[in-house]
């Protein structure tokens, strides 16, 4: 996993559900492309199609909260979103995240401290945040052993497959 | 210990539990939802071969019920090859209903077990003294591989209701009024046990709405102990046997919330947020037009929410350009209001019957909203397009609200048409 990420930064508000980051209308799909290109479809349809590669979202509280759908960790992932940053994730879109692999990381005042388009650079073992164009540093929440030993195996089916996949 | 911590602790082979702590444990019974072909794909991509235990785990196919697209139906062919493959035992198909009616009426929910679904209202068997929650379709692959899943050991919060509701009052009302109190985050990663006279006495389906709503003050679980009518509900129908779990009278909870049902009114969560709630005596006086009226889902569309319209809309007729759908939440929920004459009721009022499901809940078909258009609902969720345009507006009720507001075209007490009887 890389632990150094670097990304221009995409910030939204407090209780983002998961039918603003991927509406119920679009839930059929199965393809991982095409579920990308309609993530944050509930705010604009034309956030995906422009999302930079390896950017990071920045929220307020209760990110994620609302349906369990796998397809809004997804939706981020195939965007192009390199973490997650929040005051706080709603439960089930945490596991979701870490499930595939998506840093998300409890950071505290993050979404006043950062505007639309700046670039932050985070460091995921020491929790700290950069805002590179102002220099501020915040420190982030640590995540758990159990999500961290996720998100190093780079998810959790590469820890699946090695007690389940028959060599 | 309180009974949810046990539950945990028997689960995962321990004597004991505490908050706080990562405890890996079986699940009893999980459940697949049909927007969920991803867990199919990640149980292959795991290694995957067969199920754990076939006789603990099923698909419930009720957000498409029947498809709408090619799309859907191709996922649901997917599905029922994988279902046919594992010869799972439970297979609930397109003619049964909403999943968490349908795994209650089927037996496979009863106290002290552990029920994980890929839905996030799995929070609703709290009801029936079970430990109910909700996953994605990764950690539902992982369930059928292992037939285990890691829990964080939640702190748990008591929401004491104590008290009978007065007229026009359902616990709808008394759900949201709670969630406006504690918020949409209020009980993140936490679980809610709901205490309290008025619990002790309450229906089950009173019980399942109001632990369904848990969810969305982002509760991981929720509880109630079981009362003689959990006991009966699940006497001669539970398809194991089951231990009714208890909390230890010296547990202390993380918080209390106290609250008197006696002094509540009803009430709605106004757009777009569900903790956005208010007194229906100061929304009613705005005059909110309305375009549709919803009745149904996994949190209002049993029987007795059901009869609760049919109550109101008894020999009148709603609004010429008005319309009022209504779905119920299961095969068994039809069967019953069709011998109890309600579903004559509504339809001679001028309602819409759809199969049961979950319909429009989520936005996907039948009942979809245009911009601009504003739709009362006895569902779980008013956020922003989550029943068809960003721009339509959604109010959540009781299906008493949502009938007395639909007949009269505005946002209505539904107390101007009960008399205590009808309550």
């Amino acid at each position: 996993m890389q632990t150094l990420l670097t990304g221009k930064v995409l910030v939204v508000g407090d209780n983002v559900d998961t039918d603003i980051i991927y509406p119920g209308r679009f839930l059929e799909l199965t393809d991982h492309k095409q579920i990308g290109s309609h993530c944050l479809a509930g705010i604009s349809e034309d956030i995906a199609p422009s999302f930079p590669k390896g950017g990071i979202v920045v929220a307020g509280r209760n990110f994620g909260c609302g349906s369990s759908r796998e397809h809004a960790p997804i939706a981020l992932i195939n965007m192009g979103a390199g973490a997650v940053l929040a005051d706080s994730f709603a439960r089930i879109f945490f596991r979701n995240g870490i499930n595939l692999g998506l840093p998300l990381i409890v950071c505290k005042g993050i979404s006043q401290r950062v505007k639309d388009g700046q670039t932050l650079t985070v460091d995921i073992d020491s929790g700290r945040v950069c805002v590179e164009e102002t220099g501020e540093v915040l420190q982030s929440e640590p995540l758990g052993d159990k999500a961290m030993e996720i998100l190093q195996a780079g998810g959790i089916k590469p820890l699946m497959r090695r007690r389940y996949q028959r060599s | 210990m309180h009974a949810i911590e046990k539950i945990l602790a028997k689960n995962s082979g321990r004597a004991s539990v505490r908050a706080g702590e990562i405890v890996t444990a079986k699940v009893d019974f999980a459940e697949i939802n049909d927007l969920y072909l991803q867990t199919v794909t990640s149980f292959y991509e795991m290694g995957g071969e067969t199920v754990w235990d076939n006789t603990r785990a099923a698909f419930v196919f009720d957000h498409y019920a029947p498809c709408p697209t090619i799309k859907t139906a191709e996922n649901h062919q997917a599905m029922r090859e994988f279902a046919k493959k594992n010869d799972l035992r439970y297979h609930f198909d397109i003619n049964t209903g909403v999943c968490h009616q349908v795994m209650a009426e089927a037996g496979v929910i009863y106290p002290g077990m552990i029920v994980v679904a890929t839905d996030s209202h799995t929070t609703t068997h709290g009801a029936f003294g079970a430990l109910g929650t909700g996953c994605g379709a990764t950690d539902m692959a992982c369930i059928l591989l292992s037939g285990e899943m890691w829990f964080r050991v939640p702190e748990i919060i008591e929401v004491r209701l104590d008290g009978q509701p007065p007229v026009g009052v359902y616990p709808k009302d008394v759900v949201l009024t709670v969630l406006g109190k504690l918020r949409a985050d209020g009980a993140v990663y936490k679980a809610i046990d709901f205490t309290g006279s008025y619990i002790d006495s309450l229906d089950v389906p009173g019980r399942m709405t109001i632990c369904n709503m848990a969810v969305e003050m982002g509760a991981k679980t929720a509880y109630m102990q079981p009362n003689d009518a959990v006991l009966a509900y699940v006497k001669d129908r539970a398809v194991r046997p089951f231990e009714v779990m208890h909390t230890d009278e010296d547990f202390v909870y993380a918080e209390s919330h106290l609250f008197d049902v006696s002094a509540m009114e009803p009430v709605l969560a106004c757009p777009h947020s569900v903790d956005n709630v208010h007194p229906i005596s100061r929304i009613e006086p705005q005059g909110i037009e309305l375009n549709q009226g919803y009745i149904g889902s996994c949190t209002n569309g049993r029987t007795s929410d059901i009869a609760q319209a049919a109550a109101i809309l008894k020999g009148r007729r709603i609004p010429k350009f008005a319309r009022l759908i209504v779905v119920p939440a299961s095969a068994a929920v039809l069967q019953e209001c069709m011998d109890k004459g309600y579903i004559q009721t509504l339809i001679d009022a001028g309602a819409t019957l759809v199969s049961p499901g979950c319909a429009a809940c989520l936005g996907t078909h039948e009942g979809i909203l245009a911009p601009g258009e504003v739709c009362i609902t006895s569902t779980n969720r008013n956020f922003c397009g989550r029943m068809g345009s960003n721009r339509a507006s959604l109010y959540l009720a009781s299906p008493a609200t949502v009938a007395a507001s639909l007949l009269n075209g505005r946002i209505t007490d539904p107390r101007r048409y009960l008399t205590r009887k009808e309550s």
